[in-house]
């Protein structure tokens, strides 16, 4: 029987993860992080950010990006810790915490975006 | 399945050099690979962060202006300077090895790298250009 490693799947993941941030993210908190605070861009009102959030599209694009994103960052942090930090002792629970935690974030994301319909 | 190898009960130790912890910090290339590693922490910083706008969003329009409020607090201003750099150095990173990891073909020519390259940064900017129109409303 040929044993299925869930290595590949997980690179593929934190590769369509790192594209999908590297490609939204950095616009996404220029406004919402910097531009909006500092004053240099007014906010969008209530009404619009909650119109933008009940969109179906947007909904389903915003969940790409938790749910890739998170699984990008698990990925890479859970590889860090073991080859940049060295610590190769605790791999199983390292590896639990970080894709338990992609999971987590990702389940909560679709809660909220369901609720937002 | 077959049988597992027998082991002699006098293995010798393997050679294997201790490396620091601290490894990263002596050559500059080393650093710049851990600030790229270290970018992950911010992407899923950027995901927390936008998971809160949400669900502000959602309980109303009093707790989306708390949000605002908090977003202008000088920590929280701070932090998410220094994440959006890192977001920017997370997204470089990722397009300039998309060449190297995306083989094109058409047709029997493969599609140059630099075309690879260009067509991430384009799309990138067409992306953002777009972002921007929809929360700031057309």
């Amino acid at each position: 029987m040929i044993k299925q490693h869930p290595e590949p799947l997980l690179w593929m993941l934190f590769s369509a993860g790192g594209v999908m941030s590297g490609m939204l993210m950095p616009a996404l908190l220029f406004l919402f992080g910097v531009a909006f605070p500092l004053g240099w861009l007014t906010p969008p009102t209530y009404e619009h950010v909650r119109a933008l959030l009940a969109n179906p599209l947007i909904a389903v694009t915003l969940f790409g990006l938790v749910f890739l994103s998170l699984f990008h960052w698990a990925h890479r942090f859970r590889h860090t810790l073991y080859d940049g930090l060295q610590i190769k002792h605790l791999e199983e629970v390292i590896a639990t915490l970080c894709y338990g935690g992609a999971i987590v974030g990702s389940a909560v994301a679709a809660y909220l975006l369901w609720q937002a319909r | 399945m077959p049988e597992m190898p027998l082991y002699t009960d006098y293995h010798p130790r393997w050679l294997r050099r201790r490396v620091s912890t601290y490894w990263w910090l002596g050559k500059r290339s080393y650093f710049a690979f851990v600030l790229r590693e270290g970018s992950c922490m911010f992407v899923a910083w950027f995901v927390v962060y936008l998971l809160m706008l949400m669900r502000a969003v959602l309980q109303g329009e009093a707790r989306y202006q708390q949000f605002l409020a908090l977003s202008s607090r000088p920590w929280m201003l701070a932090l998410n300077i220094v994440s959006f750099l890192f977001l920017v150095y997370h997204a470089v990173t990722f397009f300039d090895a998309a060449p190297r990891a995306l083989v094109v073909h058409v047709g029997k020519t493969r599609v140059p790298g630099s075309f690879i390259g260009a067509g991430h940064y384009a799309a990138w900017l067409a992306v953002s250009a777009f972002m921007f129109w929809l929360v700031l409303g057309a």
